[in-house]
């Protein structure tokens, strides 16, 4: 505590006696230090982490992939960071702001004396630098959307060498949220590339460790490729614990590929990783029978936030449709029959058999682990085949001797469900729902399809009947879904990219999307979106089904381990993770 | 005489392979439930233990299952649910059941609460006359394009065989993949399984074909051939009457080495997800679940799918080896 505030004293006077501009190189002595709240630990040791996938690439700017952007997460740094404990904003790169009262204009004071992985410094210049790079169209990163407000893209302006002021065009309600894992870039390295437009092919993976640099904990070392990443610990990272040492405590971060969920849960059990954050339901059983277990433990961190649904293909028919499809899209267009299909449904059957009661049924699109923002008053019918024929009965069906359901023509009602290949849970939710649905007398065939084909025909051919996907947000807040619920979205799955809200209700939904990206306050927030999940529970664009708890598995013995249920879950503290007795970790 | 030996070898196979096939066509009579029907309390049940002594050591004659404390009785010809056995025939009757609550489920359930014993016998439909429908598709193109190839010589033997080593060279695997993209999603399950096994069967020619062609190329050579020939017959009658009962031998020993092959390939079709859709059993669905960890390291009674597999495989084998013998064993 006293050297962080010597730390402060000398950082103030030197601001004072030169003033901003030309003092970087006697400011590295005056680093103001963002000081953890959490346990002091013992530095030391390498942390070894199943990630499902290689990263497509180190460049922060263009990755959207969730392991390049896990990795990223350890090796970059924001000027707001979300607490993902807290869920509430927190000062990162930038030491404090404030937010003029018409919530349109954001002052940012940086911190002083801070230095990137590589040992240069760090300034208002590399932050203007990355909202130049972020909001430039050419260069097409994925964050451009979230810096554009009512259309307008946010204005960046230097005030002096630790200060920047954001303008916005309209008040935001996600406000300092659109600053966090904004990774901040070193110009030193990136003006150049930038400026020549060769930095789309900058940061590739077999970019040597010494050309990149970076704010966040850890720096690159090495990459064998299909095997594992290696990061260590960067010396320059700007937090210390309590007792003032400077984290990160451990060496090394190992991240290691493992692509299939059952191959992760054996490297797991086998002692080869020490923390693994996406078991299967399971996996996680089998691993919590294993008797010889002794050196991890099993971590169930309570509903998540994905959400897994059935949709009908609700767009549009054509002229050239065929009178097949024309007819089937008129089934599914009919709110009873969604209503009936939703009804008939045995969502405790999903939780019990698929996620061995490891996940909560839904009622609603927003799961209960979404505390800030689930509905809780929206009604859970319970599963009920009468009601379901009711309903079905009052939309103009019928059963034939056969007992299958006919419609107002006679022709029995059949449609498929399509889902990804390699999901065995969704493929299991599938065939439940496919004899759920034998009871109402309607024939369901499933089908797998490769990831990649399947997208298409949801989102370009719109051929299919019905699909079994899961959504995840990842913080929970509405602004990050958008696409999904905008009925103009490119994700808006059932019925995507409509030039005009295609019903009353999408329309509705529209416009209350619209209000609470601009709405400051939160309840009036809440309020509205609790709107929009009323909306879509009465007019099931999609049928919610349940939602998976997070589980997670780490090996014994790490301190401040505090894993969450929001994305990097047992990772987003890696800074303050340290091995209590061994300072070892998993041996590669 | 020579011929009478392996002739009994290959009987027995035959007559096991025959009743396997029988218990297949009869699954309906011998499966004590519907393969789809869900029991959703008793996922992953182990095998129900069938008794005769009783747990106050009293020996019944007739064999029972407890269901908790209560003894039920294995009723034979029982009412349940009902089934068809090709078009002709739809009952309600069952070899073999319990009266509920209790249940019989011989070989345990899947993770649906389905009972595997009666998937098996249905799966064994699919799965077993996957086999034969493979074989005869492989080898009737086999022999078409083979013979064609041995008899004619000359560029059509060098077109066909090299697209033979083409056929053998492409990867197959994303192609059916490709195929099961391009079929439309409404087609039954069945159907899309038998169309993509003929795919497999189909461009699996080659390899029949060029052991064709070997026996045409030695037996068009033969002086009784050549003597037909001076004497004024055809082509076609050449092929039908001396060069192809040459090759039938060959033929059907092919056929039960690639039939097991096919099965095989049903199974793994079923692994990557291509074969039969749900809720329709096949053997490879039911041991695709094995891929799943849980699955494997948990529960024993789902991997008695495969020994049926291999026991339909090592008759098959034999029957092969027997046919083999008695083709050796011909004279000429």
């Amino acid at each position: 505590m006293r050297r962080r505030l010597a730390a402060l004293t000398l950082a103030l006077t030197l601001v004072f006696a030169t003033g901003a501009g030309h003092a970087s190189q006697q400011q590295a002595a005056a680093t103001e230090w963002l000081v953890s709240r959490a346990d002091v630990g013992r530095p030391g040791g390498q942390l070894v982490v199943i990630e499902r996938a290689e990263p497509r690439t180190l460049n922060p700017i263009l990755a959207i992939d969730a392991p390049s952007r896990e990795i990223l997460a350890r090796t970059t740094a924001d000027l707001i960071h979300i607490d993902r404990e807290t869920q509430q904003p927190q000062p990162a790169l930038a030491r404090s702001w404030t937010v003029s009262p018409d919530g349109r204009r954001f002052t940012l004071s940086l911190r002083h004396g801070v230095r990137f992985s590589d040992g240069q410094p760090f300034d208002a210049d590399d932050v203007l630098f990355s909202f130049q790079v972020y909001l430039d169209e050419k260069v097409g990163s994925p964050q451009r959307d979230q810096l554009i407000v009512a259309d307008k893209p946010i204005a960046v302006r230097k005030i002096d060498q630790y200060t920047v002021q954001v303008d916005l065009a309209e008040p935001y309600a996600v406000g300092e949220r659109m600053f966090d894992s904004l990774a901040i870039l070193p110009r030193h390295l990136l003006e150049t590339p930038y400026t020549e437009g060769r930095l789309a092919r900058m940061w590739a993976l077999g970019t040597p460790a010494d050309a990149l640099a970076g704010l966040g904990p850890f720096r690159f070392r090495d990459h064998v490729p299909g095997q594992r990443l290696t990061l260590e610990r960067n010396p320059f990272f700007w937090k210390t614990d309590r007792a003032g040492n400077h984290l990160p405590y451990l060496d090394r971060l190992v991240f290691v590929f493992v692509p299939s969920e059952d191959a992760q849960a054996v490297r797991f059990q086998s002692g080869e990783a020490d923390v693994t954050t996406r078991l299967s339901a399971t996996n996680f059983d089998v691993l919590q029978r294993d008797r010889g277990r002794r050196n991890y433990d099993l971590l169930d961190i309570g509903p998540g936030l994905d959400y897994t649904f059935l949709f009908f293909n609700l767009n549009t028919v054509g002229p050239s449709d065929a009178p097949q499809v024309v007819r089937r899209r008129g089934w599914f267009q009919q709110l009873g029959f969604r209503q009936a299909v939703s009804l008939a449904i045995d969502r405790d059957a999903i939780v019990r058999l698929v996620y061995r009661g490891r996940a909560t049924p839904l009622w609603g699109h927003v799961p209960p682990g979404n505390k800030l923002w689930v509905n809780r008053s929206l009604p859970r019918p319970p599963r009920s085949l009468d009601r379901a024929r009711e309903r079905l009965r009052s939309a103009g069906f019928s059963w034939n001797a056969a007992a299958a359901l006919v419609d107002k023509d006679g022709q029995a009602v059949d449609f498929t469900i399509v889902t990804n290949t390699g999901n065995t849970e969704r493929m299991q939710i599938a065939t439940i729902i496919q004899d759920d649905l034998k009871q109402l007398g309607i024939r369901v065939g499933v089908v797998t399809l490769e990831l990649r084909a399947l997208l298409q025909r949801l989102l370009m051919t719109h051929d299919y009947d019905a699909c079994v996907l899961a959504l995840g947000a990842a913080d929970g807040d509405p602004s990050s879904e958008m696409n999904v619920w905008l009925s103009s979205g490119g994700t808006h799955l059932w019925h995507p990219e409509q030039p005009a809200p295609a019903t009353p209700w999408e329309a509705d939904i529209d416009t209350l999307m619209r209000r609470q990206l601009t709405v400051r306050d939160v309840q009036a927030r809440k309020r509205l979106y609790d709107r929009v999940q009323e909306l879509v529970a009465e007019n099931l664009p999609v049928i919610s089904l349940v939602s998976p708890s997070v589980l997670a598995g780490t090996a014994k013995g790490l301190g401040n381990l505090r894993p969450t249920i929001f994305d990097h879950h047992a990772l987003w503290n890696v800074d303050e993770l340290f091995w209590r007795g061994r300072p070892a970790g998993a041996t590669q | 005489m020579q011929s009478r030996l392996p002739d009994r070898h290959y009987t027995l196979p035959l007559a096991a392979l025959v009743v396997v096939y029988l218990a297949a066509i009869f699954a309906g009579f011998l499966a004590p439930y519907d393969p789809s029907t869900q029991s959703r309390d008793l996922a992953f049940v182990p095998p129900t233990a069938v008794r005769w002594v009783d747990r106050s050591g009293a020996i019944h004659l007739r064999p029972f299952v407890y269901d908790g404390e209560r003894p039920y009785p294995i009723r034979f010809l029982v009412r349940g649910a009902p089934y068809r056995i090709g078009r002709l025939f739809s009952s309600e009757r069952h070899l073999f059941g319990v009266d509920a609550p209790a249940v019989l489920f011989l070989l345990g359930t899947d993770g649906f609460g389905r009972d595997q014993f009666s998937r098996l016998l249905y799966g064994a439909r699919i799965s077993l006359f996957a086999g034969p429908l493979g074989a005869l598709l492989s080898v009737a193109f086999g022999i078409v394009l083979g013979g064609a190839a041995g008899f004619f010589g000359g560029w059509i033997d060098t077109i066909i065989m090299r697209a033979g080593e083409l056929f053998l060279a492409v990867p197959w695997f994303y192609l059916l993949f490709a195929v099961r993209m391009a079929l439309p999603l409404r087609i039954e399950p069945q159907e899309a399984f038998l169309m993509i096994l003929s795919i497999v069967a189909v461009v699996g020619w080659a390899r029949p074909a060029r052991l064709i062609r070997g026996m045409v190329l030695s037996g068009k050579m033969r002086d009784y051939v050549t003597a037909a020939r001076a004497l004024g017959a055809s082509n076609v009658q050449l092929l039908w009457r001396h060069v192809l009962p040459q090759v039938s031998g060959i033929a059907l020993t092919q056929a039960a080495l690639l039939a097991p092959q096919y099965i095989l390939a049903e199974a793994t079709l079923s692994f990557f997800g291509l074969g039969v859709g749900e809720p329709v059993p096949s053997w490879g669905n039911m041991l695709a679940v094995l891929q799943r960890y849980d699955v494997l390291s948990s529960y024993w009674w789902m991997f008695l799918p495969a020994g049926a597999l291999l026991g339909v495989f090592l008759l098959y084998y034999l029957l092969a080896d027997a046919l083999h013998e008695r083709v050796a064993a011909l004279p000429g």
